[in-house]
């Protein structure tokens, strides 16, 4: 899954995850940001995993990016990095933290992000 | 886009090349990235949406496959995928880094109601949803504004300007188009990075007017 080229995707989508059809937890969204945690792959990883945990190296990537990167669908990726989590292998975390803010300040902090994008 | 550090390979607009050679590094998030967030750019295939998000994303357009069929209820059902009778749509997304810490996310989706199941899916969580129209075509849209206010997501509509696009009086549109006298409508080029942030600031400028109004308890959400 290195070096993608115009054309078909090296990996079919139902070949990537070994016929798993379903992710292992519900949480993930197209934009939780998924990271690699610290040390090399273990031996036997699944070459669409490998490939996921190999896209992470150096730094954080969403699922839905991760999809286009590794030209998978995001139903796939879901379950990729749902069994990638539950090996310790990589963490996620949701979009926006739970902790949440009041709206109001997110939605300033966008509108003045955007207007600074006109100067 | 100038304001863009790292942009250097932007496509030119309407390049469909979207993404050969793309690197991982080339899309990590920024370390501080902490609040992730987007917007639906939601409109009729040909109405500009891909152009739009290329004039304003840092990235190079990027876009997924999705499969009509998987979506229903379990989004995540992968049955679809060994379905070779399934019908898949490409989903476009760009991504603007606001300040350091906010990134938005722009997702271009098809408003059909036959896209009711990928809709769904990609409209979860978003802030709002900028609706691209073509006054050439409005009725194009029908189906797009049907689906967007059902799915209660507060919503401005832009009006693409193709160069051969008659101007009709804002009245008109919004009687053809029947929204709500609160409802921004912007006129838009989806070519021009200003213009495309200016329909985008009217429909985050409508959110705060409506959290504000909420806050003071004039306004259900």
């Amino acid at each position: 899954m290195r070096g993608h080229r115009a054309g078909r995707p090296l990996v079919p989508a139902y070949l990537s995850t070994e016929g798993v059809a379903r992710p292992s937890r519900n949480s993930l969204e197209r934009l939780s940001v998924l990271t690699s945690t610290a040390g090399p792959d273990p031996g036997e990883l699944p070459p669409a995993q490998h490939a996921l945990r190999g896209a992470l190296e150096g730094g954080s990537l969403t699922v839905v990016e991760a999809a286009a990167l590794l030209r998978l669908p995001v139903s796939a990726v879901r379950v990729l990095s749902a069994a990638l989590i539950d090996q310790g292998l990589v963490t996620a975390r949701p979009p926006v933290p739970s902790a949440g803010q009041p709206d109001h300040d997110l939605l300033k902090r966008v509108a003045d992000g955007l207007r600074a994008l006109k100067l | 886009m100038a304001s863009a550090p790292s942009s250097s390979d932007v496509s030119p607009a309407g390049s469909r090349v979207l993404d050969d050679a793309v690197r991982a590094g080339d899309l990590h998030l920024p370390a501080a990235a902490r609040e992730l967030v987007k917007i639906v750019v939601v409109g009729p295939f040909g109405v500009g949406k891909t152009t739009l998000i290329d004039s304003v994303s840092e990235i190079r357009p990027l876009h997924t496959e999705e499969h009509l069929s998987e979506a229903s209820a379990a989004v995540d059902d992968l049955d679809g995928v060994r379905d070779k009778r399934t019908t898949t749509v490409a989903v476009d997304f760009g991504r603007i880094t606001l300040g350091e810490e906010t990134v938005l996310y722009l997702f271009g989706t098809p408003g059909q109601e036959r896209f009711r199941a990928l809709w769904t899916d990609i409209a979860y969580g978003a802030l709002g949803a900028l609706v691209l129209v073509d006054s050439r075509r409005l009725d194009a849209s029908f189906d797009v504004l049907g689906l967007v206010e059902e799915s209660g997501l507060t919503y401005a509509v832009a009006v693409n300007i193709f160069p051969d696009s008659r101007r009709y009086p804002e009245e008109q549109l919004r009687e053809s188009l029947d929204l709500a006298p609160d409802t921004p409508l912007v006129e838009c080029d989806a070519r021009d990075t200003h213009s495309c942030v200016d329909a985008l600031l009217a429909l985050v400028e409508h959110l705060i007017d409506l959290d504000a109004r909420a806050t003071a308890g004039q306004v259900r959400r």
